[in-house]
């Protein structure tokens, strides 16, 4: 099989033109490994993988067969439809190229032992120019084993029949045929802390400041909003660290000793208010993510993580949805002259 | 009333007591300066602060010339000149010798809709030729001091010289004295309204800049606006590059330890004469000397505050710091290159987060009159505070020196007690006895003198608080917060310290203020409250005093951080710790009185807070 169809594509090998293939996620971070970021190494199953699967096992014909008649409107014939969808695809195999090559990759990665990974979908680009996809992803954490990762594969290719994946390509007008998947794996960071940044601030829109929001271990915690997280406002022009504001981290997610998935764990009282990153750790994130920015060439929105040895990794980068769509408003009436400008500020004040 | 919710005020200026012993501390000043029953109601309306930027201690009678001259000199062109729409004048008070000032604006529309067309016609003027305009102000300013520096005053003679007889000049010596000392007062006066000539403009195009920023980026800090506006060429780094020089210059000439091995000046000038090439080294010494060590060791408004030129203790003990830095093979130059690429860079990445063209254009507008009249605004203090009043007060003391020869004062340094108004009447009283050959009255003015130092001890002594009268809703006059630092949030924080036990004791563990320079530092705290105490300062201790003045840079090569009482982003301790990369915190209105000499503290100037972190 040629690299062009190949089932699975290493991260490094990932940019933005290869976003029909591996998906908006991988093709990003695929950008961030060629700007010089840390990410955590992995490969996407390709959407030629998906595509494979779908046409081998005939899933397509049985899709247009089975939502034919469905009404989108009625809730109850969506969501039949996706159960018998992902009834389908969970008692199906993966080809055995594809699951020879998850395999063979996934021991590249773990070289030896068996590394714990992260197995979440990654959505096509087309789909990701609004925020309205959600139910297209999934997300496995601390998935261990060269079987446990090619199930968790299927059981992405299974969510991409959920009742709302199956309405948003309906409203979408994506057809059947035309629509496939990639599904990433990369290795999960043992995070002592991690979380997400805006490259702008999110509460008004001020695009000379990065906001970080950081908790202790995984950054789960605070995505589901689980933690009151603390809060750093480092200034994107000269670096700053403007504001750091403490928040009391109760809980904190970690990988299950019993092996698979995540735990919630309590976090001792006394490490509740400490600050789960530092000055110099806060000011290097907001350091990343303005090249980040500066590369994407527009705000941005970060998850990122950092490992015991005080790594920072970037786990995630996308366009900052929010105030990028508004209209900014200018700040002032345009003067004809610097004097009519003190003028105006002496009377404003 | 005790059913009412308390308004929260600062006591009401009738009401502050005396410290005991020095009741009597209304005779030293001008009945004008005072508060009094006759504009009471006016007083009582205002909101008075204490203006411990400029003025830390007591005023000493003598040095009210300077306080005053502001009062008319600075208000004039706010209110008489420029017209500059919202603002009133800002008033001034002593109470128990310390000075209390009053910021106010305009606040009918229609009174200030007639003020525009005046101010823009005017400050117009000035904006459009600011080049020449600042260009001129230097060759007004200079000639401004070299008339000062001819302004001589010698001990009475028994006799005229010949040559009164000879050149038919018809006046004397007498004469001489009165019409010098008038020409010294006019001097400093004239001066004084060169001071204020451009500053009000200056300050005013800054200030429109740096609005502009924080209405663009909510809660830029203040040090991104400064290091975008800000110079290098700035003047009053010059005498500490000046002693830089010098420092190698010594050990280019194998001389280092006469300066590492003498603390006291003398002795190390005493050693450059005795040593081989020492000759050089002085040569180059008296060369710097004038006019950069015409270099005040505090803010220049005080007499007590001496230059460098009058004591060298500071800069031969910033000498002795940079010689042992170079013979350690560090750098002692200040980052030139650096500041400046970084102030085009910061400039440039903000103008690109601009929303809009216009935004840009308003921007490169406002930054370039920034820009503009900076060079006034950093420089002018050098001429006017160090140079000029550092000459003025030591021509003060040449007079003085002619009273305690005429036997009118026991100690030249005595003609301070005086007010200014009081030495035209010592000086008739002297001359009258000089004329007649008959007795003076000398014991009067001694034995006043003797009251008044005794008064003055006491009012050193006492803490005034940091504002009195009706506080306002909040701080918005530009003046006040540009100049003084002070902000809505301080005025708070002053309301919630005076509702404790009504001082400081035992206060907060953290303090805020300005954050005036970025970064976190950590280390003892070394207070010192006078500039002969600059000496103690050790190496890594957080500076905590009362205000720091431009002469203090060097001691800024030895700290980790800078927290001061007073003063806001423009104040010369924000601008020399921005300067050096130290963190700084400024006008945090108790440092000095919370924190102790020894005491591990913590100053984050990215926060603007302090904390006492002691175990």
């Amino acid at each position: 099989m040629n690299a062009a169809v190949a089932h699975i594509r290493w991260l490094e090998e990932c940019d933005a033109s290869s976003a029909s293939v591996v998906g908006g996620k991988c093709a990003s971070l695929g950008e961030l490994i060629s700007i010089g970021m840390a990410v955590p190494p992995g490969f996407a199953v390709t959407t030629h993988a998906h595509d494979a699967f779908l046409t081998r096992h005939a899933v397509r014909e049985r899709e247009t067969e089975l939502l034919q008649a469905v009404d989108y409107d009625a809730v109850e014939e969506v969501t039949k439809a996706s159960e018998r969808l992902r009834d389908l695809v969970e008692d199906l195999e993966l080809p055995e190229a594809t699951a020879a090559a998850v395999r063979d990759a996934y021991e590249r990665l773990s070289d030896g032992d068996d590394v714990p990974v992260a197995v979440r979908s990654s959505a096509l680009a087309e789909d990701l120019s609004t925020a309205s996809f959600a139910g297209q992803l999934q997300t496995y954490l601390w998935v261990e084993g060269a079987d446990a990762v090619v199930e968790h594969v299927r059981r992405c290719w299974s969510g991409f029949f959920t009742p709302e994946a199956l309405s948003y390509r309906h409203r979408q007008g994506i057809a059947a045929e035309d629509a496939r998947m990639s599904v990433g794996v990369q290795q999960m960071v043992p995070a002592r802390s991690a979380g997400v940044l805006f490259t702008l601030n999110p509460v008004n829109g001020d695009r000379s400041k990065i906001v970080i929001e950081s908790t202790w271990g995984v950054g789960e915690a605070l995505v589901s909003g689980e933690v009151d997280p603390d809060r750093f406002t480092v200034d994107k022009v000269t670096l700053d660290l403007l504001s750091t504001v403490i928040g009391n981290k109760q809980v904190e997610h970690r990988p299950d000793p019993s092996g698979g998935g995540v735990v919630v764990g309590e976090i001792q009282a006394d490490r509740r208010s400490l600050p789960s990153l530092s000055g110099e750790e806060a000011v290097a994130l907001a350091r990343m993510g303005k090249a980040i920015e500066r590369h994407a060439g527009q705000p941005q929105d970060i998850e990122w993580a950092i490992d015991a040895d005080g790594e920072i990794l970037v786990l995630q980068a996308r366009a900052e949805t929010v105030w990028s769509q508004r209209e900014r408003p200018p700040t002032v009436e345009k003067k004809g002259s610097a004097l009519e400008y003190v003028l105006a500020d002496l009377l404003n004040r | 009333m005790t059913s009412e919710p308390a308004t929260r005020t600062f006591p009401s200026p009738f009401d502050v007591p005396a410290p005991p012993g020095a009741e009597d501390w209304r005779r030293l000043y001008p009945e004008y300066y005072l508060f009094s029953e006759e504009r009471r109601d006016f007083e009582e309306s205002k909101f008075w602060f204490f203006d411990g930027l400029h003025n830390p201690e007591p005023i000493y009678p003598f040095d009210a010339i300077m306080t005053e001259s502001w009062w008319v000199f600075l208000n004039q062109f706010l209110t008489r000149v420029w017209q500059v729409p919202p603002a009133s004048g800002i008033d001034q008070r002593l109470v128990n010798g310390y000075l209390y000032v009053s910021p106010t604006t305009i606040d009918d529309p229609a009174e200030i809709e007639q003020r525009v067309p005046v101010f823009l016609e005017r400050a117009g003027q000035y904006y459009a030729n600011w080049d020449e305009i600042y260009d001129e102000w230097i060759v007004k300013a200079e000639d401004c001091i070299d008339r000062l520096r001819k302004i001589e005053f010698e001990p009475l003679p028994d006799l005229e010289p010949i040559e009164t007889v000879t050149s038919v000049r018809g006046t004397t010596s007498a004469w001489d004295i009165v019409h010098r000392y008038d020409e010294l007062l006019e001097n400093m006066h004239e001066m004084a309204c060169y001071h204020f000539e451009l500053n009000m403009l200056g300050y005013g195009a800054f200030m429109t800049f740096s609005d502009f920023c924080k209405a663009a980026f909510p809660d830029m800090p203040d040090q991104s606006i400064a290091r975008m506006v800000g110079g290098v060429d700035i003047l009053f780094f010059r005498p500490d590059d000046e002693v830089r020089k010098l420092s190698r210059l010594a050990i280019e000439l194998g001389l280092a330890d006469a300066v590492l091995d003498n603390d006291d000046p003398d002795d190390v000038l005493r050693a450059m004469g005795a040593a081989e090439g020492g000759d050089r080294w002085l040569a180059a010494l008296e060369e710097a000397k004038d006019p950069w060590f015409w270099f005040s060791t505090g803010t220049g408004y005080c007499h007590q505050h001496r230059s460098w030129i009058d004591d060298l203790t500071v800069p031969f003990g910033a000498m002795q710091g940079y010689i042992t830095k170079l013979q350690a093979g560090e750098s002692i130059d200040r980052p030139l290159d650096e500041i400046l690429r970084e102030r085009e860079r910061i400039a440039s990445e903000y103008r690109e987060l601009l929303p809009t063209d216009d935004d840009r254009a308003a921007f490169d507008e406002t930054l370039a009159l920034a820009r503009k009249v900076y060079p006034y605004v950093e420089n002018h203090n050098f001429y006017v505070e160090h140079w000029h009043h550092s000459m003025f007060w030591n021509k003060v003391r040449d007079l003085g020196r002619v009273f305690q020869a005429g036997g009118f004062l026991v100690d030249s340094e005595d003609i301070f007690y005086l007010h200014r108004y009081e030495v035209h009447e010592a000086l008739f009283d002297m001359l009258t006895a000089w004329a007649t050959t008959n007795p003076g009255r000398p014991r009067y003015w001694q034995d006043e003198i003797a009251e008044r130092k005794r008064i003055m001890e006491k009012l050193r002594a006492w803490a005034p608080p940091p504002a009195l009268g009706k506080p306002p809703d909040a701080v918005t006059e530009a003046a006040t917060v540009m100049l003084w630092g002070i902000t809505t949030d301080m005025v708070e924080q002053w309301l919630d310290a005076q509702g404790g036990n009504g001082d400081a004791d035992g206060g907060p563990a953290a303090l805020n203020g300005f954050a005036a320079s970025p970064g976190v530092a950590e280390g003892p705290a070394r207070v010192i409250t006078a500039v002969d105490q600059l000496d103690q300062v050790e190496l890594g201790e957080i500076l905590v005093c009362p205000i720091t003045a431009p002469s203090w840079a060097p001691v800024f090569a030895k700290i980790a951080g800078a927290v001061s009482d007073v003063g806001g982003i423009m104040s010369h301790a924000a601008i020399v710790s921005r300067e050096y990369g130290l963190p700084a915190v400024v006008g945090t209105g108790f440092g000095t009185r919370q924190i102790e000499t020894g005491q591990r503290v913590r100053v984050d100037g990215n926060e603007g807070t302090v904390t006492v972190v002691d175990e």
